[in-house]
């Protein structure tokens, strides 16, 4: 971590809540997802959500991933409030800051590897040869530098997970947040994934990993354990194996 | 995202749903093929009329006998009798009765059996005078047409149409031939130059005898006077309306007649022309119309396949959406994806036209004229018809929340 360039001081983390409360309206009924979740990630830091489902880490994991916005309190994401911004706007910092990965890969199956990395860098208005040699990059980084012309149906399941996760790199996000990724996976394909998110920590990437798998969260630095939409407790990992 | 690469993503989904985006692409073709060949029957009918019109001569009145109702009627309800006689076309020759007039055939025809040797051929023969030749602007390929001299001897001659001569002599020289009709031989003096062939009587097939050989000795009946058409040539374009009022007034008196119970009808070459036109422009609008309308079903055809490709890309769009695609650029890719496929619908629809109005002509017999702004027209409406199709499929992508889109499975 000692080589990582840290832009924002040690004071600004890279994401911060402030009693984050969300609340839908279903019919006449309102539902409280969330109430008063109030945390902070730094740079480089790797993070698990945890939780049952019904927990509300789901509507945590859209808030933090700008596909929704929260009812109440605030929200900031690489020095920017994106608690009020407009649909626009949102699109743009899924764009820039975060990238996806999710339990279902969410690969277009008609789209090569390296087609499928370099989608979200062709809503950013990169050129084309830019975006291949990025894509490329990516791909190699993830080990999966010989597939790159394959299409999702020719990958295993990791693979896809894998060819996903160099996706989400491509743009070089503030944050990488993954829903689920091992959801789908084999526990061999499931450790290649841990391992390789374990690695992008190594180099300074930050990690928001939401899962509901013990196993998987004490990969991470840090665990938040959210409880009918609240924050139910935060331990270290090292804790975390203790209990 | 630019335009190129949108329009790039836009071919892609539809080459990865070729079937269903080629049976699209037909409503859209079909209905594109189907407007360009109603308008290009419509136009080559009425090019075929003007040219048929035009072929008649300039400065070219025709008088029919009996009167019609309407003032552009160009057919009369014609007596049993022939109310025009040859005294009619001595009247209206007369320079001092007609100053506007400068020539004038008389015309009398039927339909008769020539033999030339042991061939037969019925065709229309035409007993007329020396006048006929430059009144109907019509030339000679050989020979001569008959003379005045030949006209008031009643002479057995024949000037015969091209293909009249090509069926009865076939390739040898019918200049100088015997050919008989109705029992008298008739030597042949001249052939027609080629006028081109309508679809209702052919310029090219008929024999033409003087107008008094013809009532003495072709005519099955006996009226030796009786004309069936008046072919009047005024002296330049501008006398055309003088020579007409002159005709008028001149028929009128020789007939003893008012203008209200008048038993002959004089129409020019200008209210043929309306005529024909206005009856083939009734048929075009109205075949258009049908056409329109299975353009319009291929357009809601692109619609719903573009709704259920929205359904069905749900998670796509929420994936796109979440890499960064605004609702905008969402928008403009089922957008630029619609109107491919009508564009696309509307250039093969183009291609299948074009192929149409070759091949069409040899099997109905009718000229089909696809001039160059249906094309281009076509090609307009099959875009609009595919982004107008498109809109509220695109926005119904557009407005689709990321997270909904991405749940759903």
């Amino acid at each position: 971590m000692t080589a990582l360039p840290i832009p924002y001081a040690a004071s600004s983390p890279i994401l911060r809540l402030v009693d984050v409360g969300k609340t839908y309206a279903t019919g006449s009924v309102q539902v409280e997802a969330l109430h008063g979740i109030s945390m902070e990630v730094d740079r480089g830091e790797y993070v698990a959500i945890m939780g049952p489902s019904g927990s509300g880490k789901s509507t945590l994991m859209h808030i933090l991933g700008c596909l929704d916005v929260p009812t109440t309190g605030s929200y900031d994401l690489a020095g920017e409030d994106v608690a009020a911004m407009s649909e626009d706007a949102l699109a743009h910092v899924r764009n820039r800051q975060i990238g996806f990965v999710f339990q279902q890969f969410n690969l277009l199956p008609a789209l090569s590897a390296w087609r499928n990395v370099e989608l979200p860098l062709c809503y950013s208005g990169v050129g084309r040869s830019e975006r291949k040699e990025r894509a490329m990059k990516a791909l190699e980084r993830v080990g999966l530098g010989d597939r790159v012309n394959h299409r999702p149906g020719e990958l295993s399941g990791g693979q896809q997970q894998r060819v996903a996760v160099a996706r989400a790199l491509v743009t070089d996000p503030a944050l990488i947040l993954a829903d689920e990724p091992t959801g789908n996976l084999d526990s061999h394909s499931s450790a290649d994934v841990l391992q390789l998110f374990a690695e992008l920590h190594e180099q300074g990437r930050t990690i928001v990993i939401i899962t509901h798998e013990r196993e998987v969260a004490e990969s991470a630095q840090r665990a938040v354990r959210i409880l009918d939409g609240q924050i139910d407790s935060t331990v270290s990992s090292s804790l975390m194996s203790l209990r | 995202m630019t335009w190129g690469e949108t329009f790039r993503t836009a071919l892609e989904a539809i080459r990865s749903r070729l079937m269903r985006s080629s049976l699209t692409m037909l409503g859209i073709l079909i209905g594109i093929a189907a407007v360009m060949l109603t308008v290009g029957l419509g136009q080559g009918a009425q090019a075929q009329v003007r040219s048929q019109i035009n072929q008649l001569g300039s400065n070219l009145l025709i008088v029919s006998p009996g009167s019609t109702t309407t003032s552009s009627g160009i057919r009369g309800g014609r007596g049993s009798a022939s109310t025009l006689t040859t005294r009619d076309a001595v009247a209206l020759a007369s320079p001092v009765v007609a100053p506007d007039i400068a020539k004038v055939a008389p015309v009398v025809t039927g339909s008769q059996s020539l033999t030339a040797g042991t061939t037969n051929w019925t065709t229309n023969v035409v007993g007329t005078t020396p006048d006929w030749l430059p009144v109907l602007a019509r030339t000679l390929t050989q020979g001569r047409f008959f003379s005045a001299a030949e006209l008031n001897d009643a002479a057995a001659v024949t000037v015969l149409g091209s293909t009249t001569a090509t069926e009865l002599f076939g390739g040898r020289d019918a200049l100088g031939q015997s050919v008989t009709i109705n029992g008298t031989a008739f030597t042949v003096i001249g052939l027609l130059n080629t006028a081109g062939s309508s679809t209702t009587t052919d310029d090219d097939d008929q024999a033409l005898v003087p107008q008094t050989t013809y009532s003495s000795r072709v005519a099955s009946s006996g009226n030796a006077t009786g004309i069936s058409t008046l072919y009047i040539q005024a002296r330049s374009t501008d006398s055309l309306s003088a020579a007409y009022q002159e005709a008028n007034k001149a028929l009128m008196g020789t007939h003893g007649v008012t203008a209200t119970a008048a038993d002959f009808t004089i129409s020019s070459q200008q209210s043929l022309l309306t005529t024909a036109t206005a009856t083939d422009k009734t048929l075009t609008v109205l075949l258009a119309g049908i056409a329109a309308i299975s353009l319009l079903v291929g357009g809601i055809g692109v619609m719903n396949i573009m709704l259920v490709s929205v359904t069905e890309r749900i998670r796509e769009i929420g994936l796109r959406k979440a890499l960064g695609a605004t609702p905008r650029v969402v928008r403009r890719q089922f957008l630029v994806e619609a109107s491919t496929l009508g564009l696309a619908g509307g250039v093969l629809g183009i291609a299948l036209g074009l192929v149409g109005a070759q091949v069409l002509p040899r099997f109905i017999d009718q000229p089909v004229t696809i001039p160059p702004f249906v094309g281009v027209g076509a090609l307009g409406i099959a875009l609009i018809i595919g982004i107008v199709a498109g809109v509220y499929p695109a926005s119904r992508a557009a407005r689709l929340a990321p997270i909904d889109a991405l749940r759903s499975e």
